[in-house]
């Protein structure tokens, strides 16, 4: 209330309201991270936001500068601690692009199956936390139960749960073994059948539903313009997977439908990505069976030099949270002139304010929830 | 050239630049699915809504700063969602005018890009609507990722 009116009538006609600001973060429950948004309400009505990001800048481009092509490939890995292999992926892919060679068929093959892990996991990692902001801990706890089992993969994959370093320029490290083979298939049969229980936790109670539905509502237009990329975009009816329209590794050989929903709220969101949960464990059977028609002794690995020649390059990939790109130039030295990432994050964050704009504060960590926010990759 | 495009090819893309724009706008180089263009550092602006409005390259994927020593440059990477075309658009700026016009008027998704651009390399984008520090802190009074800026164990 203004200091100037002191009408205590209840009448609506002469109520009047301050617009208040109400910092959430850096420590929130909502934010899964170190950032924070500044919601502007009236009432209970969000009219006004700004996310502030930055808390966790440590000059990721500027260090790669000073460090030889190899050694880079360990600390891609720490861009995003929930998809690893995605990054170390698309770092190699950049050089080489550069190096103008292509890795073997083979390592193509290993490289979607860990992308593909990787990007169940991340999804499981955000059905978790989902969960939590809707207040259903149960979905929380079976959700990292699940992803416990996709950490095991990695670990039979390349001995590494989370920061794998598995992925090389020219390659991968190492072949994949029987014993992989035959747990990839055993877990993936699981998990088909167990998501439908953590599934059934969510959609079938209207209570979670309905704090879903109609909530951060985007037009097809707005999404595309504000550059949101990823299982948001396709929740918001924009039909597009770099995977798909723009193949990368062997992408274009395997089959995989691309899940679209054109509601454009927060239900259509969670949809997609439970869709592609799907769908991966589809890519991961089928590169399985991919690897083992190659044979043992096909090659995984490349031999490349060191030094890559002067020159640029760029390539992008369909990360779990949307498109990331890197950059590089290259000055004919051991080392990068200047690599650039590009994080799908950073950019969806960038587009808080028309996504909470004009709804409730209490929908907003639900509302956020569906960027699925990391900011290993949004500060760098 | 009112109508736009909404799958244009490679060789559409290019045929249209050199129509629309000719020396303004060169493309260098085409690849599948990929145009890499070199514009004039005045026509970045006109270039864009062209791109954006007739080519219906609806996404910015990104805009990045490069400190090339004897000059800095802008890289715009424009996506189209119907094709998976990219245009790569660079931009030369000399050291003593680090001016450019801002494009987060066409694409909203370009203002963060711009505003890290310029805390990281001081390139100034002329009428951007929020030009301030992102990443680093405020009281900063230099640009880490310039060259002049020297990492420890940094030749």
């Amino acid at each position: 209330m203004t200091g100037e009116k002191q009408n205590l009538s209840i009448d609506n006609g002469t109520m009047d309201t301050d617009k208040m600001w109400v910092i959430m973060g850096p420590q929130h429950p909502f934010s899964h991270g170190l950032w924070t948004l500044k919601a502007q309400i009236d009432g209970e009505i969000v009219t006004d936001a700004e996310p502030i990001v930055g808390y966790l800048h440590r000059g990721w481009e500027k260090e790669c500068e000073n460090r030889a092509y190899p050694k880079i490939i360990p600390m891609a890995d720490r861009l995003c601690y929930a998809a690893s292999m995605t990054y170390t992926h698309l770092y190699c892919l950049t050089v080489e692009k550069a190096l103008g060679i292509e890795a073997p068929e083979k390592a193509k093959y290993i490289r979607m199956i860990g992308d593909e892990i990787c990007r169940v996991q991340s999804h499981l990692m955000w059905l978790a936390a989902v969960g939590t902001d809707l207040g259903n801990l149960t979905v929380f706890l079976w959700a990292m139960r699940e992803r416990e089992y996709f950490m095991d993969l990695n670990v039979r994959l390349c001995g590494a749960r989370m920061t794998t370093n598995f992925t090389r320029i020219g390659g991968v490290r190492n072949d994949t073994t029987d014993l992989f083979d035959r747990d990839v298939l055993r877990c993936i049969d699981r998990f088909e059948k167990a998501v439908w229980d953590i599934i059934a936790l969510i959609d079938d109670s209207s209570i979670f539903v309905s704090r879903m539905r109609g909530t951060g509502y985007l037009t097809r237009e707005q999404c595309a313009n504000l550059g949101i990329t990823g299982p948001a975009m396709r929740g918001t009816g924009v039909d597009f997977d770099v995977r798909r329209d723009d193949p990368y590794s062997n992408y274009d050989k395997v089959e995989f439908e691309v899940p679209v929903l054109k509601d454009g709220d927060s239900y259509s969101r969670y949809l997609v990505r439970i869709e592609e949960l799907f769908q991966s464990c589809k890519i991961i059977k089928q590169c399985v069976q991919k690897v083992n028609a190659l044979g043992k002794s096909a090659p995984y690995r490349l031999k490349v030099p060191s030094k890559v020649p002067a020159g640029r390059a760029f390539a992008r990939i369909e990360d779990p949270r949307g498109e990331s790109m890197m950059y590089l130039v290259a000055d004919g030295t051991d080392r990068p002139y200047r690599l650039k990432v590009r994080s799908p994050i950073f950019t969806n964050v960038s587009a808080s304010k028309p996504l909470v704009q004009g709804s409730r504060i209490a929908d907003v960590p639900v509302i956020m929830a569906m960027i699925d926010m990391c900011l290993g990759e949004t500060d760098r | 050239m009112a109508e736009t495009l909404q799958n244009p090819s490679v060789q559409q893309i290019a045929e249209y630049l050199w129509h629309r724009f000719e020396d303004k706008a060169v493309v260098t180089k085409t690849e599948e699915r990929r145009v890499y263009a070199k514009v004039q550092k005045g026509d970045i602006f006109d270039v864009c809504r062209f791109i954006h409005d007739t080519l219906t390259f609806e996404h910015a994927t990104s805009v990045l700063g490069n400190d090339m020593v004897d000059h800095l440059e802008v890289v715009y990477h424009l996506t189209n969602y119907y094709t998976g075309v990219m245009i790569e658009l660079t931009v030369d700026l000399p050291t003593d005018d680090l001016h450019i016009a801002s494009v987060s008027s066409i694409w909203d998704g370009a203002n963060w890009h711009e505003r890290e651009t310029y805390e990281l390399f001081g390139i100034v984008f002329d009428n951007h609507p929020k030009l301030e520090r992102l990443l680093t802190p405020d009281t900063y009074e230099f640009y880490p990722f310039r060259k002049s800026y020297k990492l420890r164990g940094q030749p």
